[in-house]
Formats: C-alpha cells, sequence, structure tokens
C-alpha cells in the first residue's frame, strides 16, 4: 500500500478502516541466501539496499527482540555530516545525501528536519579548531558557517551568554544538520525491505553461526536452525557476543549513554544545539518535548540503564547553557548500549571466515550512519568489494595500526571516546 | 554505584576513574608479535555478566581490580592491583 496525503484524507473519511499492517511476520524458511543478524537500523537498512540496489532475493532479518527495540529506538536523533577525518568524512557525506531522498526512497516519512546543528565553542583554540572542521566540511562538499558571539545570539538568544566557566565565543553552524524520527526510521526500511521480499523474522535470537571449513553456512536460532551462504552481524552494543559465536573476539567495549525528555512545551528551541564542553546537546522533537544527553556513563555496561552522577552533570551542563529550561520537567530518562571502537570509528567488513561479515563500532553516532551503513554493507556483501565511501572502516586498522581514524584526537584506547 | 575500596572502604563512583577491562595487565614481553599486542590493546571478551575491570580510586591513587556484573551493575569484589597475578 502506498502512503500519501490523499490516502491518509480518504481513510480520514472512511473510518481508517482500510489500513493494512506495515510489514509481514513470516514464519522463517529453512534456508536463505543472505542473513543478517540484528534488526536494527543498520539491519533493516542493509537488507533494504541488498534486495533494492542489488536485486537480491532470499534475505532474512533475525531479530532477537521486535523490530526497533535496540539503539534506533533510543537515541537523540541527530544527524549530520561535520566530521573530519579522510574515511568518516566521504561516509557521512554519503549518508546525509541519502537522509535528504530518504522519504521520497521509501514513501515514509520519517520526520527528517534539517532545522541545523550549531556547536559552540568557548576559546580561541576551539575557535581555529572548529573553522579548521568548517573548511573540511566545506571541502568535502556539504555546509558549514562559523558563527561568532552576535552571530550564535541571534539564533539561540536564550542561552547564558555571561558565564564564566564556559564563555560563548560562537558556534560553528551545520544548516543541513538536525534530526529524524528514530523509530519512523526503522519502520520505513522494515516496509520497504518487506515489501521487496525480505522475511523480517522477530522474536527470533541467533544463538549460534554455523561455520565448515572456513566457511559459514547458517545460524542457530531460538526458532530453529537456518542455512545461509552469506551471513552479517549487525548487532550493535551485542556485537561481541554475537562475533563470539564465530569464535571471535572484537576491539569492541559495550558501554551505556544516558538521554533524557521533558514534557512536551511549546516550540521553544529551533535547531540542534551542542555544548561540547559541557557534554551537552539538546533539540525539541515535534511533539515537544525537549531532548538531550551528555556522555557515556564511562563503563563497560549492558544495563540499558544509567547510574545517577552522569544523570546530575547533564542537568548541571543544561542549567549552565540555558537556565531556562530549569522549569522544564524530566519526563523519562533511559540508556542505551553503544559498541565503542578503540578509535572511536565504526568498522564494515569481512571476517576472516568466508562468508561472514561484520558491522559494528558505531559509538554513540550511528543513527546518522543507518541510511549510508547499509547502502555500504550491502555493497560489500553484492560485490564483494568495499563500497569507496567506506573502505577504510577496516576490521583489521587495529591490529596493523594503519589506517585509525581518531576523530576526537584523544588517542585510539578503549577508555577515550 | 559504590565500589569497595579495600583502603578506604565503599565509596562513590565518582571518586574512581576507570580504565577498561583487566586484559591490559597481561602486557606482552618485549618482541611479542602483533597478534599478542592486538589482544592486548584492542581485542575484548566484553563480556554480558561477570568482568574483571581496573579502577583507579582518585583519593588514595590505589589501582583496583574489581570484579562486577555488566548487565546488573553488581560489585562483587575489588583488590588492588598490586595483589593480583596477572
Ligand atoms: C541515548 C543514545 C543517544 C544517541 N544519539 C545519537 C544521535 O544523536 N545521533 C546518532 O547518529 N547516533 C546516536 N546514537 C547511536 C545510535 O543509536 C546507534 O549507533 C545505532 O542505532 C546502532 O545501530 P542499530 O540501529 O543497528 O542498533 P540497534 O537498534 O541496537 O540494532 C541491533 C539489533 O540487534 C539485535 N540483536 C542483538 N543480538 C542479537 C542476536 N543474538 N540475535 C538476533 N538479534 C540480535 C538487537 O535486539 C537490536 O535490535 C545514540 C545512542 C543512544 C543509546
Ligand atoms: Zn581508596
Amino acid at each position: 500500500m502506498r502512503y500519501s496525503g490523499f490516502r491518509v484524507f480518504t481513510q480520514g473519511l472512511s473510518g481508517n478502516r482500510g489500513w493494512r499492517p506495515a510489514w509481514r511476520r513470516p514464519e522463517p524458511k529453512p534456508a536463505y541466501d543472505i542473513i543478517i543478524i540484528g534488526g536494527g537500523g543498520h539491519g533493516l537498512s542493509t537488507a533494504y539496499y541488498l534486495a533494492k540496489k542489488h536485486g537480491l532475493k532470499n534475505i532474512a532479518v533475525l531479530e532477537k527482540g521486535y523490530l526497533g527495540s535496540g539503539n534506533i529506538g533510543r537515541n537523540t536523533t541527530i544527524v549530520r555530516a561535520n566530521y573530519f577525518l579522510p574515511g568518516n568524512s566521504e561516509f557521512y557525506s554519503h549518508s546525509l545525501k541519502l537522509w535528504e531522498g530518504l522519504e521520497g526512497e521509501l514513501n515514509y516519512n520519517v520526520m527528517h528536519s534539517q532545522r541545523g546543528l550549531i556547536n559552540l565553542f568557548h576559546s580561541d583554540g576551539q575557535r581555529d579548531a572548529f573553522a579548521r572542521r568548517g573548511n573540511a566540511m566545506l571541502a568535502q562538499g556539504d555546509d558549514a558557517i562559523l558563527l561568532d558571539r552576535e552571530g550564535v545570539r541571534e539564533k539561540l538568544p536564550y542561552l547564558d551568554f555571561e558565564q564564566t566557566r564556559y564563555p560563548i565565543y560562537g558556534g560553528l553552524y551545520h544548516p543541513r544538520g538536525g534530526s529524524a524520527r528514530h523509530d519512523a526510521v526503522a519502520w520505513g526500511y522494515a516496509r520497504g525491505a518487506d515489501q521487496l521480499g525480505v522475511d523480517l523474522i522477530q522474536n527470533c535470537e541467533v544463538t549460534g553461526i554455523d561455520i565448515e571449513n572456513g566457511k559459514v553456512t547458517g545460524v542457530q536460532t531460538t526458532r530453529g536452525a537456518i542455512k545461509a551462504k552469506k551471513v552479517a552481524m549487525v548487532a550493535a552494543g551485542r556485537s561481541s557476543q554475537v562475533a563470539a559465536m564465530a569464535g571471535m573476539r572484537l576491539p569492541i567495549e559495550s558501554h551505556v549513554l544516558q538521554a533524557f525528555v521533558t514534557e512536551g512545551l511549546k516550540p521553544v528551541i529551533d535547531h540542534v544545539v551542542s555544548f561540547g564542553m559541557g557534554h551537552f546537546y539538546i533539540s525539541q522533537s515535534d511533539k515537544g518535548g525537549l531532548v538531550f544527553g551528555g556522555d557515556l556513563d564511562f563503563y563497560a555496561s549492558y544495563a540499558a540503564r544509567g547510574n545517577l552522577p552522569m544523570v546530575e552533570h547533564v542537568m548541571e551542563a543544561g542549567m549552565t547553557l540555558m537556565p531556562m529550561i530549569g522549569r522544564a520537567r524530566v519526563l523519562r530518562s533511559w540508556g542505551g548500549i553503544m559498541d565503542m571502537s578503540p578509535d572511536g570509528s565504526p568498522i564494515i567488513d569481512k571476517t576472516h571466515i568466508d562468508g561472514l561479515y561484520v558491522n559494528c563500532g558505531w559509538n554513540y553516532g550511528g543513527f546518522k550512519a543507518v541510511p549510508a551503513s547499509g547502502w555500504c554493507l550491502a555493497h560489500l556483501m553484492a560485490t564483494d568489494a568495499p563500497h569507496p565511501v567506506a573502505a577504510r572502516f577496516r576490521l583489521d586498522r587495529f591490529r596493523t595500526g594503519r589506517g585509525l581514524m581518531d576523530e576526537e584526537g584523544t588517542g585510539s584506547q578503549h577508555n577515550l571516546h | 554505584m559504590r565500589i569497595p575500596c579495600p583502603c578506604c572502604g565503599p565509596r562513590d563512583r565518582r571518586e574512581f576513574t576507570y580504565y577498561g577491562a583487566s586484559d591490559y595487565l597481561d602486557r606482552p614481553a618485549e618482541g611479542a608479535d602483533l597478534e599478542a599486542w592486538d589482544n592486548y590493546l584492542h581485542l575484548r571478551d566484553n563480556p554480558a555478566g561477570v568482568t574483571r575491570d581496573l579502577w583507579y580510586h582518585d583519593p588514595c591513587q590505589a589501582w583496583l581490580e574489581v570484579t562486577r556484573n555488566t548487565v546488573t551493575h553488581e560489585i562483587l569484589s575489588a583488590h588492588p592491583v598490586s595483589e593480583v597475578s596477572a
């Protein structure tokens, strides 16, 4: 069923009785050509592009919970292309272009809103670093404008410009940055993949990966054994457990990242604002809630909830930056399990096992990557060659030390990103 | 989360700095091959469940090996690294 304004109108007139489920609930078949482990954003977009762009059939996505139950439904939805290093730069640039055509491509309203992202800076040194980043963004073909203090004041008059700890010197404005509705991205890709014949199998946990003579032959699941010629591990925070089923150790540590949302308010924050020095960022959802978060709790965790010190830290940073939000009431907070890589950059690669692929290491930035990650993993699985914009996301870069992409410049070490 | 420091007793998590998995105690010998260094620096079991990792207690400057559960955040024990045989 195609969605359109006209259909919303006619359905409205006929009591909305004509809507159908957006995807099937198939039983798993005994064998597929391709199995994707993980029905998050990356798994679903991979399946979609395998079917759509490479014309492949006979694909299944296996999801242990329900579609969108992982990080894809827990993130704070920032979409941007303000990366700096070769490797990341072209990849996120490509992803933003895919975002810009996504709703038409999927015939699904993912509420992608390019409301502009402003990263604040608070010193001369930081200004220089941001000018350099802005130039890199322009060089990669994206947009960036360096705002001085008055330029920021014009857009964000509600900030506390007088605070003495981190006085606001200006901001790097990325007009094409913004946000999107996270669940809708999962649902849109799920519906698109289903319509192209992909089997989306929920409540199906992969418990083993079958390997014979160095080649993958299928998976064991809570709904029985399923054969496959190719298997991709796309399990985000659970990547280490899935890779262990293939006897692999990954360069990944799983950490919890928290987020918060307030009650719905009238429109008050028009952009996505990030306050790096205070570890705080915020935007307002279309429903009116202020959506905000900060840094990792900074210890390995699978608890999907954080600890109070980080809650306090995030609230303090928010109050430092924009005291006006002090009266808003926080409705909910939650945590998601992040697949942290040592250099803070992702991995999209083959493994040493024939037919087994890995997609992980998205850290706290994998939502914006959903379109390009699926696009590139699909390319790799269909053609057996890395896509040019993801060619540097190699698994072996940690072993060899070649091609590390430490975007934050803090060092390629587990506890530093 | 409170961590029982053997010197100072149970202390707030904010007094501690996290370093990572206790794999860091297994430093390869000089001349070890790439795989050994990769295991030491990067590759992790990253268990969902009981793990051992390294925490530094800022007030008393002790490095601790903490045994804890990554799913429940329960702390099972903490020992000074100097007493742990790698
Ligand atoms: C609080 C928070 C804020 C964030 N903010 C942003 C942001 O503003 N911008 C941004 O770009 N990114 C952000 N991120 C990061 C982003 O959400 C993730 O990097 C991204 O969603 C991860 O990829 P995914 O969608 O495929 O993961 P997931 O949705 O977690 O998908 C993985 C799936 O694999 C399934 N799975 C695991 N093990 C198995 C198994 N054995 N068998 C079957 N299925 C299995 C899981 O159930 C899960 O559904 C944020 C994350 C969090 C938690
Ligand atoms: Zn102590």
